[in-house]
């Protein structure tokens, strides 16, 4: 059985052949097959910089989330101040849920490479840019006349190029349609209220809390009321 | 002689160094018909090691023909198989209609 770079060579030339036979004007075939690079690296671009977006908005809710977290955890410990140990329990519930959100947030980040998809993207523009060059130089090389007969070894190494650049966009491109759909997919689950709306400012929990630091504020003022009351009938008795 | 490394360009290597690859790229192929993907690409990581350590890298300008091409070292196995079995993986070139 033939070994992966003798099969991976076979291909390449098989590509580069069936190209030759349908290319009537070699110069012409470089350009064209240039100005299709350059359209597909602006495809793939176009890819990253999606999911460069969708990655900043679940950034944007996992720090909401933290935030949540923190809150929390505060407001467990009033209500443990305030005796409300059933509050402090809801409140612990819902931050256990929060922060097992948070968890899948970060690994669906996580699987949204998109360093990865940029240090490729500009490899590729890199590429690209080499086959221009090397375009040009095969074109001075050879007249047309010349070209249509003589496939030499450069027009092989050209060949050999092409693949190699439409193999690195191809891929390129399949990742950034993978990634662009998990980014989707991560989109939908939110709008679909899947995940726990964790941004609504005012929760039950709020409101009770806030009914015990108002009351206890309440019974604080009152009871400084009432001993201000209470020294000031004690002077009027002075005075008398 | 000369060899391409898919996605990352040409080095020449010497005739030690070419053994040594054909070596592991046996073995990658076996790895390939056992569906394997964990050996392939760690046999595929170890050729391009082999091939950027021991080899010089030859100018992008430069315009021939490898003669041996190494396939990219992250390349799955689905992806392995589109590319030898139907020759899907690497598109068409486009030819000026």
């Amino acid at each position: 059985m033939a070994g992966l770079m003798s099969r991976a060579s076979m291909v390449v030339k098989a590509k580069f052949s069936k190209l030759l036979d349908h290319a009537e004007d070699p110069a012409e075939t470089l350009d064209y097959s240039y100005e299709r690079q350059l359209e597909l690296l602006q495809n793939v671009k176009r890819g990253i910089a999606d999911v460069v977006t969708a990655k900043k908005r679940l950034e944007l809710q996992e720090t909401q989330l933290q935030q949540s977290v923190v809150k929390l955890d505060t407001q467990a410990r009033q209500a443990l101040a305030a005796n409300r140990e059933d509050l402090a329990r809801q409140a612990l519930e819902r931050k256990s849920g929060l922060q097992q959100q948070l968890q899948g947030l970060d690994q669906q980040a996580q699987q949204l490479e998109q360093e990865k998809l940029v240090t490729s993207e500009k490899a590729l523009s890199a590429k690209v840019e080499a086959f221009r060059t090397q375009k040009e130089t095969i074109k001075a090389q050879y007249s047309a006349a010349e070209a249509q007969v003589r496939i030499g070894e450069a027009a092989t190494g050209i060949g050999e190029q092409m693949a190699d650049t439409g193999l690195a966009i191809q891929r390129a491109k399949d990742k950034t349609d993978q990634m662009q759909a998990r980014a989707s997919a991560i989109d939908e689950l939110t709008t679909s209220g899947a995940l726990e709306d964790f941004t609504s400012d005012q929760t039950e929990l709020d409101r009770q809390l806030g009914a015990i630091a108002s009351q206890s504020q309440v019974d604080d003022e009152l009871a400084k009321m009432k001993a201000e009351v209470g020294s000031g009938d004690k002077q009027k008795e002075l005075q008398q | 002689m000369i060899v391409r490394l898919m996605g990352e360009g040409q080095f020449e290597i010497d005739d030690e160094v070419a053994k040594g690859l054909n070596d592991l790229d046996e073995q990658a192929a076996q790895a390939v018909e056992a569906g394997d993907e964990e050996r392939l690409s760690e046999l595929l990581r170890r050729m391009a090691e082999a091939v950027r350590t021991n080899g010089a890298r030859v100018p992008d300008e430069h315009l021939d023909a490898s003669e041996a091409i190494v396939p990219p070292d992250d390349l799955s196995l689905d992806e392995a198989r589109r590319l030898f079995e139907d020759e899907g993986l690497i598109p068409d070139l486009p030819a000026a209609s």
